[in-house]
């Protein structure tokens, strides 16, 4: 059964959660990626304050459209991969006061420490999920920085129903991703040796 | 089925295809992986959401992915056609394709970080032309989503790290280590492309060429397809699963090409394929189309 997940959402909303949970998000939420994260690390945004408090950020370029009255929707909107942002996240949640980053592939230790220490997680969305995942996104709010950063660049404000997620890491210390590679490594290292 | 069209028609038709719609070589296999997990764990429902997006995507003519990727175009063409004309046709194909929202905006400058806007750009789309003496044309076109370019990878054996030498079996231990090190960052389970040989160029290029081969076929040498089948079955003891939750399928297939080297150079190239396999062909001629997948 999915937990459900209203954005904004405080810290004991997100220290409840636990690696293995399904989670279907609702809420206004933004899009970031490489630049994005760069940029807020080199800048300290006012604007970027008041739309990241208590929110998630989603490692995501999506393919969009807009219609006649300049309105945008969200075509394809599946997740990037987020241990780019490895050395920038963990900056980013506590100087922004984000709660969860959402992505593919997992993140490091920095992040995870982050995580732990000011009650986030890393929510893993599936790639490749495109279509699936742009259908819940209901309503594209604004954009900042389209011109600067290109379409999968920007930084969309978006209102979601029921995104859905699996939580790979937790505030409490604990990576499906470390997991997985720990267990695959014996059996890499079994391999090699054949 | 042929249809009468202009070639550019043609063309923003086949990268609407490769860009919506899942080969059925892939869905089927897509279909054996989710068949062979445990009912209701996580992998199980991870493969059904994946069949369930491309089928989603198919009908609703939308990307199966975001990431359109980098446009791969292979084109053998006959004597009737001059590689500058097929390379302006491609190029207006991407542009209208992008402003249909088939592709998203995938060219970005390297000096000034500036998107195009359209997929065009210097190399962009990247096309690699073959002359054929028999009249016609045929298009493969392989959208490769960055994520799984990005762990991709190229060995110099023997490499003394991995215990590889430069035989078969280096090969062999050079693809388990790739495929160990990219987890699930390349969205797995991915499609093993490799380039043995070569110069770095071209076993790259022998690598990337392998991924236009079905998932399930046979290689025709025998003692690359018993190595093939050996390689998936390793990579699948490796329990990484479907975006590295965790699983029986870590990869779909290894696909082995060589190319002949120099006597002092042992290249081992890897491109990875993501689950998102998107692939279509285009045969055109005398102003006729017929697409394949």
């Amino acid at each position: 059964m999915a937990k459900k997940i209203h954005l904004p959402a405080g810290e004991d909303a997100i220290r409840s959660l636990h690696c293995g949970d399904i989670v279907e998000i609702s809420g206004v939420m933004v899009t970031g990626r490489d630049n994005v994260h760069k940029y807020l690390i080199e800048n300290d945004d006012e604007m970027a304050h008041r739309l990241l408090k208590d929110t998630f950020i989603y490692h995501c370029g999506p393919v969009v459209k807009q219609n006649d009255k300049g309105e945008w929707s969200f075509v394809a909107a599946g997740p990037t991969t987020s241990i780019r942002e490895e050395p920038y996240q963990g900056k980013v949640f506590e100087r922004y006061g984000l709660r969860a980053a959402i992505g593919k592939g997992g993140m490091g230790p920095k992040t995870l420490a982050a995580c732990e220490q000011l009650g986030a997680v890393y929510l893993h969305a599936i790639g490749g999920l495109a279509v699936l995942l742009a259908r819940s996104v209901k309503r594209v709010l604004d954009v900042h920085w389209l011109e600067e950063f290109g379409t999968p660049e920007a930084m969309w404000v978006i209102e979601v129903e029921d995104f859905p997620a699996i939580v790979t890491m937790d505030s409490h210390g604990k990576s499906l991703h470390a997991e997985i590679l720990e267990k695959s490594r014996a059996q890499y290292e079994m391999l090699l040796k054949k | 089925m042929a249809n009468q069209m202009e070639l550019k028609d043609a063309l923003v038709e086949l990268i609407r295809r490769a860009s919506t719609h899942l080969p059925p070589d892939q869905m089927a296999a897509l279909r054996r992986a989710a068949d062979s997990e445990p009912k209701e764990s996580m992998a199980q429902q991870t493969f059904e959401m994946m069949i369930a997006n491309a089928e989603a995507a198919a009908t609703s003519s939308t990307p199966t992915c975001q990431d359109t990727g980098t446009l791969l175009f292979y084109v053998d063409y006959g004597p009737e056609f001059r590689q500058r004309e097929l390379r302006e046709a491609i190029e207006a194909a991407a542009r209208e394709a992008t402003r249909r929202s088939y592709l998203r905006p995938n060219a970005v400058d390297s000096r000034s970080g500036k998107n195009s806007g359209d997929n065009t750009g210097i190399g962009a789309p990247y096309i690699h032309f073959e002359e054929e003496e028999k009249p016609g044309l045929r298009v493969r076109l392989m959208l490769k989503g960055g994520g799984s370019e990005n762990v991709g990878r190229q060995y110099t054996v023997p490499d003394s790290e991995i215990g590889a030498g430069r035989d078969l079996d280096g090969v062999r231990k050079c693809i388990i280590d790739a495929v160990f090190k990219a987890q699930g960052y390349g969205c797995a389970p991915g499609i093993i492309g490799v380039g043995i040989g070569g110069d770095r160029m071209s076993s790259f290029l022998a690598s990337k060429e392998s991924l236009f081969r079905k998932v399930d076929d046979t290689n025709p040498d025998p003692e690359l397809a018993k190595l093939e089948e050996q390689l998936t079955a390793e990579c699948n003891t490796l329990g990484i699963g479907p975006m590295g939750f965790g699983g029986s399928t870590s990869v779909l297939g290894v696909k082995l090409n060589f190319r002949h080297r120099v006597p002092a150079s042992f290249f081992v190239s890897i491109s990875y394929m993501c689950w998102a396999n998107r692939k279509a062909t285009l045969l055109y001629r005398n102003g006729t189309a017929e697409f394949e997948q």
